[in-house]
């Protein structure tokens, strides 16, 4: 099954109520590289992801979890049934789009049925993709583009991110050089140094907070 | 080479094919069989088991949802729902048939109509359990004999499935 060296593991929620299908849906995830969590309901997702089923807009980090290990792992699709009892694949791709943190993941809807009116709901919903049951090894072809898409997107943004961080720490950094130089000229000390590069770094990686953090795909350790 | 496991392997070669042949499997089982290999050697026997015990449950459970006073359509739709899609997942084809047949009768509340579905359901679920435990116990035997098993795919002489 060989796997490059380069290739990032990406990890896939799976949703479905049927076990047959969840056990399927799951190998043949594994068999494309992807780690798996599968769930049996909507709720359960959204549990998963870290939304409670009310709530609209969720400042926490986006689509990161931690399971009872302690780890924190990234959901890079998600993949749902449409036909199920409660919550349908539908009501979860809804809640998922409406969601400020989780509507940048990636959702496609699997279905038994073919009615052109629910594949086109759901498409407009911001589904990626339809696929007809039962999922073959080819169809999962379709889901790389859509993680590759969103994993360069959530890296752009990171690399913004951490710019404008540093931007911020050279300006506090500039402040709290004034306010010491003020201070020590008041008590007529010598001046200190200013900082280099590299410790200016450290102060900025040091003051990065625990959410900010994305692992490295290597590290993860495999879900299931 | 071993002559007994030549008739072993033909002798499965030809009672998979007969299967594929005669309706009882479609492709989806196929590609079960693809998703097998050394990592996961016992893959189909761990679904096509599930289906078993799953697919039971559904059947008693329908039974008792078609004796009701009252029956409730729409519960005996969503348990029909699933038989149907987990059939329809490892490739049972027959029950998967029978399984539509059955909604339509649903759709009409037409209890002796599911009724009589329902017993052709629990034929063509006996049916393809028995000859996949025989599949299975005839794959064995060529494992058992220093054979492997071929998936339905490479068949070399033999009725190709249409897939």
């Amino acid at each position: 099954m060989g796997m490059a060296a380069a290739e990032s593991r990406f990890h896939v929620l799976a949703v479905d109520d049927n076990i047959i299908d969840r056990k399927l849906i799951e190998r043949l995830l594994k068999t494309s590289s992807y780690q798996v969590t599968t769930v049996d309901s909507g709720s359960k997702a959204l549990e998963f992801l870290g939304l409670h089923e009310d709530d609209r807009s969720n400042s926490g980090s986006p689509s990161i979890l931690t399971n009872n290990h302690h780890q924190e792992l990234e959901v890079n699709l998600i993949i749902t049934d449409y036909c199920m009892p409660g919550m349908t694949g539908y009501d979860l791709l809804k809640k998922i789009k409406e969601s400020s943190s989780l509507r940048d993941i990636p959702v496609v809807i699997m279905s038994s049925e073919n009615v052109p009116a629910r594949i086109s709901r759901c498409l407009e919903e911001g589904a990626e993709e339809f696929f007809l049951k039962p999922v073959r090894k080819s169809d999962l072809n379709r889901l790389r583009p859509h993680v590759m898409k969103a994993v360069s997107k959530d890296q752009k943004q990171e690399k913004h991110e951490e710019e404008e961080e540093e931007e911020k720490q050279e300006e506090k950094e500039i402040k709290s050089q004034k306010h010491q130089e003020q201070q020590q000229q008041q008590h007529q000390q010598q001046l200190s140094p200013r900082p280099s590069g590299n410790s200016k770094r450290k102060a900025m990686e040091e003051n990065l907070s625990p959410d900010r953090t994305r692992p490295r795909y290597s590290d993860i350790a495999a879900v299931v | 080479m071993d002559v007994g496991l030549m008739q072993m392997q033909r002798r499965l070669a030809e009672y998979t094919s007969a299967l594929f042949k005669e309706g009882i499997l479609d492709s989806q089982y196929v590609q079960l069989q693809e998703l097998q290999d050394e990592s996961n050697p016992d893959f189909v026997v761990e679904v096509v088991s599930l289906f078993f015990t799953d697919s039971e449950k559904l059947l008693n459970d329908l039974s008792r949802d078609l004796a009701q006073q009252n029956v409730d359509f729409r519960r005996v739709d969503a348990h029909v729902h699933q038989l149907k899609g987990s059939s329809s997942s490892i490739g049972a084809e027959r029950v998967k048939n029978a399984c539509i047949v059955f909604r339509n009768f649903c759709q009409e509340k037409n209890i002796p109509g599911c009724q009589r579905c329902l017993q052709q359901i629990k034929q063509e679920f006996l049916l393809v359990k028995s000859k996949l435990e025989t599949l299975f116990k005839l794959e064995q035997q060529v494992v058992a004999a220093g054979g492997s098993i071929p998936t339905s795919g490479s068949l070399p002489t033999m009725q190709q499935p249409i897939l």
